[in-house]
Formats: C-alpha cells, sequence, structure tokens
C-alpha cells in the first residue's frame, strides 16, 4: 500500500511536471497579449507594445520564462493576472468556492437520480419503462449542454418566473399531469395487469391530490413546508426507507424510523425560535453555517440513537434506518425555514425570485436565510443543466453494470437460499452495482472542480471555469498556468483515489501497479 | 415500489437460444454483424437520419465551388420576407398550421437578412466534416499507440501508456479550448486534426487491452511459428478480431466529438468566422433567443439530430459486434419456438438445438441477458 502510494505519488508527479510544461508552451503559443495593442490608433503605439513587452517579460525565451514561473510557483507566489492586476491566488480561492457550490449538490443529485433509475431500469430489463429510460439517456447524452442551459434559462426561468406571477395551474392540465405520473409509475413498477391498473391509479391521484394541495392553499405564493406537510413527507420517507433498506415486515426499523419522524415534528416548534437567535442574523454567517453542519451531524446521532433504543435481534438496521429517516426530516426542517424568507425575498426581486446569471443578488442584506435562499436561487438552473447531462450517464453505467450483476452466479445462490427478492436486489445486487461507478464517480466529481466550464459560462457563474475560459480570452497566462495546475493535479489525485477505492471495495483487486 | 424481478421464463431463454443458433447457422461473421445491425431498429433509424442530414447539408448548398440546388448561399443579405425574418416554413394542415409550404426562408433570417436554412446547411458540413476528422484521426492514433503498447509491452508500452497519462491529465475541454485558440483561427480542418490528437487516449487504452488478451492466443502463436512478422501478425491476425470494439468505440467518441466541436465553438475557441459551425451558429445568435428563437432552434436541432442519429448507430454496433449479445425474438418466433419444444408444434426447425428442459429446475438460472458492457466515456464537456 505504502509502495504503491510512493510509487504512484512520483509517476503522477513527473507527469504533472510534464504536462505542466507542455501547456505552459501552448498556452503560450496560443494567446497573444499584444493583439489589441497592435490593432489600437495610439499615437504612441511602438512605445505601449515595447512597455507591455518589458512587463510580460516576452523578449525571454518561453521555457526560461517557464522555470521562472514554476520557481515562483512552488515557493506560493502563482502571480498575478496582469490585465487587472489582481494577484491570482485569491482569485483562484474565491472560483473554487463557487465552483464547489455548483457541483457538490448536482453531482450528489445526478448520482442518486441516475443510480435510482438505471437499477429501476435493469430490473425490468426490456419493458416498455426501461425503453424509455433508453431513449430518454441517450437523448439527454446527445444534447449539448449550452443549448439546454440556454432553453432552461428562456422557459424554466423565464417562464416559471411569469407562472409565479399569476400562479394557477388549470385543472385539465393538473390532471393531465397526474395521468402522466400514474403512467410513469406503472411502467416503473410493472406486474399484473390488474396490479399496473391499481399502481396507474394510486400513483395519478396522489399526484392529482398534491397538485391540488399545493394549488387550493396557495402554496406557489407561500411555498414552506410547515408541520403538516412536514408529517406527511417524514411519515413518506419513513416507510419508503425503511422498505427498501430494512424491508416492511421490520417493524423496529419501522417503527423506530416513525419515531424520529414524529421526534422531528415535536422538535420543529422549538427549532422555529432557535434559527431566530442573532446568530442566525446576518447574511453568510460562518457561525450559523457551521451551526447547520453540526445540527445535521447532531440529527444522525439521534436517530441512532432511536435505533439503539429499540433494540432487538438487528439493532444496526433499525439504527441505519432510523438514521437515515432522522437526517431527511432534519433537512426538511431546514429546508422549511429557508423557504420561510420567500415572500420577502420575491418581492424585494420583484416577483421574479428565478435569477438566470451570477451566484448571488449583490448587496442583498437580510439576515442568514435571506443569503441561502439567494444563493440556492441561483443555484437551481445550473444544477438542473448539470443533473441532465450527468444523469444520463450515470443512468447508463449504473444499468449496464446492475444487469451484469443480476446475472451472477452469487445472485442466484442468494435466491436458492430463499432470501426475499428485496435482500437479494439491495444487499447482494446493489453494493456489487457500485463498484464499476466507485471508479467512475471520484474521477468525475474531481474533474467537475475544474469547473463545469459551458454551464458557467452560460449562467456567468464566477467559477473556475469561467476564470480559466476569460484568462485565456484574455490572454492572461498566470490565472490559466494556476488553473491548469490545480486541474492537472485533482486528475491525477483522482486516479490514485479510484485506484485506492476500487482496492477498497473489491477484495479481488490488490494494489500494485 | 415492488422489487419483483422480471424473470424471463427458462424456456423463453432457450428458445431464444435456438432462434439465435439456427439464425447464424452457416454465415461468417461479417454476414452475422451485418444482420444484427440491419437489425436493430434504433441504429436503422439513426443511419437513415444521419445519411439524410449529409446529403441534405452537402446537396442543399453545395460544397467548396460546386454549387447546390438551394438558391441561397448563406452569405447574401436580403430584405425580410416575414416580419422580422420568421420563418416561412409552414405547417401542415393536420397539424394545426396553413398547409405545408417551404417558402422562401423556411428557417427563416437573421437580423441583416441572411438565410438561415442555408447558414444551418453550411454549420453542419462544417461540424460533420469535423466529426468525422476527429474520429479518423483519433482512430489512427489510438490504434497505432494501443496495438504497439499492447503487443510489444515492456519498455515500449510504459513509455506509450504515460504519455497517454500525460494527454488524460488535463481535461478534454480545457487541452480543447487552448489548442482550438491555436488552431481555430487557421482552419476548420487543421482545428479538427488537432481535436483528433487529444481524443485518441480513450481509444489506446481499450486496444491495449484487447491486444494484451489476444497476443496470448493459439493463432498468433502459430502466426509466429509459421514465421510471421511482428507487422504481419499485428495488421493481419490481431487487428482484425479487435475490430469491433475499435469501430464502436470509434462511433462513440464520434458523437461525443461534435458535442465537443460545438461547445468549443460556442465558447469562441472552436470554428472562427467566416467559417459557420452549428456551434458557432448558436454561440452567435443566443442573445437573439428572445427575439429570433428560430435561428437559435434550428442549429441545435441539428446538433442533437446528429449526435442522437451516431449514438444510435453506435449502439447498434455494439449490439453487432458483441457476441453475448442476444435479441429478444418477436412475439410470434417465440411462440413457434415454445411450440416446437413442447414437441406439439410441426415446426422442427427449432428443435435442432432444443434439449428437454424442466422449466422449474432452470427457471432461476440464465437470466442473463447482459448489455454491452463498457460505454463511451468521453462526455462532451458539462
Amino acid at each position: 500500500m505504502l509502495s504503491f502510494l510512493v510509487r504512484r505519488t512520483l509517476t503522477g508527479l513527473a507527469t504533472l511536471f510534464t504536462a505542466i510544461f507542455l501547456m505552459f508552451l501552448l498556452v503560450n503559443r496560443a494567446v497573444d497579449p499584444l493583439d489589441d495593442l497592435r490593432q489600437s490608433t495610439a499615437l504612441n503605439k511602438e512605445q505601449l507594445i515595447a512597455q507591455r513587452i518589458d512587463q510580460l517579460d516576452l523578449n525571454t525565451p518561453v521555457v526560461i520564462r517557464f522555470f521562472k514561473w514554476l520557481w515562483n510557483f512552488v515557493q506560493g507566489d502563482p502571480g498575478v493576472a496582469w490585465r487587472s492586476g489582481e494577484p491570482v491566488g485569491p482569485l483562484i480561492a474565491h472560483a473554487i468556492g463557487s465552483t464547489l457550490q455548483l457541483v457538490t449538490a448536482a453531482t450528489f443529485l445526478a448520482l442518486v437520480l441516475g443510480v435510482t433509475v438505471g437499477i429501476v431500469s435493469a430490473l425490468r430489463q426490456y419493458s416498455t419503462f426501461d425503453y424509455l429510460i433508453i431513449f430518454l439517456s441517450f437523448l439527454l447524452y446527445s444534447l449539448p449542454s449550452f443549448w439546454v442551459a440556454v432553453l432552461l434559462k428562456q422557459w424554466a426561468a423565464i417562464g416559471f418566473n411569469d407562472f409565479l406571477a399569476d400562479a394557477f395551474i388549470p385543472w385539465p392540465v393538473v390532471a393531465a399531469i397526474s395521468a402522466v405520473a400514474g403512467v410513469l409509475w406503472m411502467f416503473a413498477i410493472g406486474g399484473t395487469a390488474r396490479r399496473r391498473v391499481q399502481t396507474f391509479l394510486l400513483g395519478a391521484a396522489a399526484t392529482f391530490a398534491m397538485l391540488a394541495y399545493l394549488q387550493l392553499t396557495d402554496w406557489w405564493q407561500n411555498p414552506t413546508v410547515g408541520p403538516v406537510l412536514l408529517a406527511v413527507v417524514g411519515t413518506a420517507i419513513a416507510f419508503a426507507v425503511a422498505g427498501i433498506g430494512a424491508g416492511l415486515r421490520n417493524r423496529r426499523a419501522l417503527f423506530s424510523a416513525l419515531t424520529a419522524v414524529a421526534l422531528g415534528v415535536v422538535l420543529y416548534f422549538p427549532m422555529q425560535s432557535f434559527f431566530a437567535l442573532p446568530m442566525f442574523g446576518t447574511n453568510g454567517s460562518v457561525t450559523a453555517t457551521l451551526m447547520i453542519f453540526g445540527l445535521a451531524a447532531v440529527s444522525i446521532v439521534v436517530g441512532l440513537g432511536i435505533g439503539w433504543l429499540f433494540a432487538g435481534p438487528d439493532r444496526g438496521i433499525s439504527m441505519r434506518t432510523a438514521a437515515i429517516t432522522s437526517f431527511l426530516v432534519a433537512a426538511l426542517i431546514f429546508i422549511d425555514q429557508v423557504m420561510q424568507v420567500w415572500g420577502p425575498y420575491s418581492n424585494y426581486l420583484r416577483g421574479r425570485p428565478i435569477p438566470t446569471f451570477g451566484d448571488r443578488t449583490p448587496n442583498i442584506g437580510g439576515n442568514y436565510w435571506v443569503g441561502v435562499l439567494d444563493s440556492y436561487t441561483h443555484l437551481i438552473l445550473p444544477t438542473l443543466t448539470l443533473i441532465l447531462i450527468a444523469f444520463a450517464a450515470y443512468t447508463r453505467y449504473s444499468r449496464s453494470s446492475m444487469l451484469e450483476v443480476m446475472g451472477q452466479d452469487y445472485i442466484r445462490t442468494a435466491r436458492a437460499k430463499g432470501l426475499p427478492e428485496r435482500v437479494v436486489v439491495v444487499r447482494h445486487a446493489f453494493r456489487n452495482t457500485l463498484i464499476p461507478l466507485a471508479t467512475i464517480v471520484p474521477i468525475d466529481v474531481i474533474t467537475l472542480i475544474g469547473g463545469a466550464i459551458i454551464t458557467e459560462a452560460v449562467f456567468a457563474r464566477p467559477g473556475m471555469g469561467q476564470l480559466f475560459i476569460q484568462s485565456l480570452g484574455g490572454a492572461e497566462v498566470e490565472p490559466v498556468m494556476a488553473y491548469l495546475v490545480i486541474t492537472a493535479t485533482l486528475a491525477i489525485l483522482a486516479n490514485i483515489i479510484a485506484d485506492i477505492i476500487y482496492a477498497a471495495v473489491d477484495p479481488r483487486i490488490r494494489l500494485e501497479a | 415500489m415492488s422489487t419483483e424481478p422480471t424473470q424471463p421464463d427458462a424456456g423463453l431463454e432457450h428458445a431464444e437460444n435456438a432462434i439465435e443458433l439456427k439464425e447464424v447457422e452457416g454465415l461468417s461473421q461479417g454476414q452475422i454483424v451485418r444482420r444484427r445491425f440491419f437489425r436493430h431498429k434504433g441504429a436503422l433509424a439513426g443511419l437513415a437520419v444521419l445519411l439524410f442530414i449529409i446529403v441534405l447539408a452537402t446537396s442543399s448548398v453545395g460544397v467548396g465551388p460546386i454549387p447546390g440546388w438551394w438558391h441561397f448561399t448563406g452569405n447574401e443579405t436580403g430584405a425580410m420576407v416575414n416580419p422580422g425574418g420568421r420563418p416561412t416554413l409552414t405547417m401542415p394542415t393536420w397539424l394545426g398550421g396553413t398547409g405545408f409550404s417551404l417558402g422562401e426562408h423556411p428557417f427563416g433570417q437573421d437580423e441583416v437578412g441572411h438565410d438561415s436554412f442555408a447558414r444551418v446547411m453550411r454549420g453542419a458540413q462544417t461540424s460533420l466534416m469535423v466529426m468525422f476528422i476527429i474520429g479518423l484521426t483519433s482512430m489512427i492514433i489510438g490504434v497505432i499507440v494501443g496495438s504497439s503498447a499492447g503487443y510489444f509491452r515492456g519498455k515500449v508500452d510504459t513509455l506509450l501508456m504515460r504519455a497517454t497519462d500525460l494527454v488524460i491529465t488535463i481535461p478534454v475541454l480545457v487541452i480543447g479550448a487552448v489548442i482550438g485558440k491555436l488552431a481555430g483561427r487557421v482552419s476548420g480542418m487543421l482545428f479538427a486534426v488537432a481535436m483528433g490528437f487529444i481524443l485518441w487516449t480513450g481509444l489506446a487504452r481499450l486496444v491495449r487491452g484487447e491486444f494484451l488478451t489476444l497476443r496470448e492466443r493459439e493463432f498468433v502463436d502459430a502466426a509466429r511459428v509459421a514465421g510471421a512478422s511482428n507487422t504481419r501478425i499485428i495488421f493481419k491476425h490481431i487487428l482484425p478480431n479487435a475490430i469491433g470494439v475499435i469501430i464502436v468505440a470509434t462511433t462513440l467518441l464520434m458523437s461525443s466529438a461534435i458535442l465537443l466541436e460545438t461547445a468549443l465553438s460556442y465558447l469562441g475557441f472552436g470554428i472562427q468566422p467566416p467559417e459557420v459551425s452549428l456551434g458557432r451558429l448558436i454561440s452567435d445568435y443566443q442573445g437573439a433567443f428572445a427575439t429570433r428563437p428560430w435561428l437559435f432552434w434550428w442549429p441545435g436541432l441539428f446538433i442533437v439530430a446528429i449526435a442522437l442519429s451516431v449514438n444510435f448507430i453506435g449502439d447498434g454496433l455494439r449490439d453487432a459486434f458483441d457476441p453475448r449479445q442476444k435479441r429478444i425474438p418477436s412475439q410470434r418466433k417465440m411462440e413457434k419456438a415454445k411450440l416446437a419444444q413442447r414437441g406439439s408444434g410441426p415446426d422442427d426447425r427449432i428443435d435442432a438445438a432444443g434439449r428437454p428442459l424442466d422449466s422449474n429446475v432452470e427457471r432461476a438460472a440464465d437470466n442473463v441477458r447482459r448489455s454491452g458492457g463498457q460505454q463511451g466515456g468521453y462526455s462532451g464537456g458539462s
């Protein structure tokens, strides 16, 4: 293990050095910092050119300039972006912050959605649902992301804002949406004709009821979760988590999950005054963010405790179920708190709350929750774009991986020893399905830290991708090189991490190379 | 959600095998592949759409000096035919239009009166050309690098794979932006070749893997004993056996290549004016989305159509080349086969490979229908 790490780090450093050297040559060849001066009509053009050549040290051969740059860089001085005169370090730090905000949520959501849909699709291989998903993933895979992004900007943002101005969905449309949802549920769950009809009716009725509730309570104007919705959604979460993770026959797990929900609903009321503490009074408060993370951890611990108290022979399962449920309920309470400032926020933006560019509204002020809501509304569209693209890839990976696993002998063995199908799928198949994904996901995530270049460009988010594109366009070599060093290092790290994870999850693999 | 699996009936599975075996009897490998490909409906549709787009794009505005049948070239500026340059294309009556007609400018005009149809066709030509050149260049480099690394192993392998790692280290879109800025301002052709020089890595790794296994096979030993040279073994003996993987990977690479080209052109690092490509058009016209959405719609639709059809062709090729891949026969054939197995059917063609079957015992077994494992992992950027 240690020799593997040392070896990979050394080859990684060698690769990094060569790559950076070559990229330095390429970038210097590609950019022309004198372009604007050559076309200028200034009288002292020659003098300006000479001045800039002197400023950027362009008379020195590029190889020597590389080593000068490298020497400064390893000493912790990545240089300045010469057009604006800003030092590169803070520029990069700010850009990474914005990018991380964008890619964490997007990758996580795309992964969860993609893997779920891919697995369901594989379990229903060659069904209508399967074909539908295959076609959808092909279509999404073939979409140019900038095109999708511009469309989303036009329709999702502007259309949704228009909708909010007069939030009423005509009843026939509600009925149609419910019918489509019912059909999707029917295809996804499958079964006999009778069961299909039941699923269709149930799914359509549930969707209709929910949309009707939202419409009649004027939810669109005032979207909060509230204790009622919290109880309903929480119970649904408890049943889903227990049903998938432990089976509904395991009453202990189910009851511990339900207890967690009940506790969440009770705690909802004291939490309201807690969230109004002065700590949450300022926009962008760091203590408040830390407190939120702390509360998330507490919710998990409380869940584990509930599961532990329920005891029984399978304490672990109850603890896990309750912990997941209590975390999700805590997340709902958090979302509710954020949504409570929706009304004033929307009013402040003159009823057009979904923005189409940037990563924050300048000078919005307000308390911590306004800041959170503001950054979330800015995240919606870019996140949606990233999800649409990544979803297709993850669905395809997890589908083919699941199909491969479901054909293995150990699945047959698991079935032969009489395990319920849920256990076969969740415990035996699902975990092995994740093995190939474990090698892809770290690389994807870390590549994305280099910036979702196109998404950031369309939505004008000041992230890593934007920094790179603008610096390259502006012929500023230093920020471009700093960016390249970071992405290349991350790529090498990602590969090493992927290898280690692979060896960790699959005991047949040993780290040698 | 129910977690019941879809367990195919073992009898079904068996009948499928029998049909499959019967259908490939006495055919060469090439014939089998061709047949399988032509049975894949998605791939056929993709092929048809792609051919249609190629013919439309080349014949309408012509190629180079050869004029096409369309009455504009995309460079003329003219008076607006419809107010605001609205498309003159009208929908047939059954789609709620006023009857189908193309009119003067079916895809509309931009703000200076350029014919959008001609420009989209020009753009499609460039994008298709770039796609094919990228595919060809990266295939040649990938195959040469991968096959020498896999065949010679040792030092050559280490050296070539280090070079591959070097290229992989920088994300494609980033290195593409730098190279595109360098080559794009020269010509679209050079841009495409340059892109090919950075996209070959995945293919090289794949080919190397194939070669590592194939070189240990008996037929390679036999060839070597017979005195064949290394070049001959590589190109005449091993390469034909790896051709399936190569073709499939190249096709999938091309579908991401067109997305990469459009993405780079969109960012301004790809095709430079006066040349037009589909990405370039979208980039130029995205500001006009609110006032002239058709300028934005049509190039996008063509990108999606091209990428989607190439993806489907790639999927069909993968199914065709993958010997593990099985097709589900039609309902009618399965009925026939089942009848034959029960011995009550008069159709004994299927029985050729049939063996007596206790469906209860084999019910749980053999429900494997594998789908092709690897996917083209070169996403065109996000």
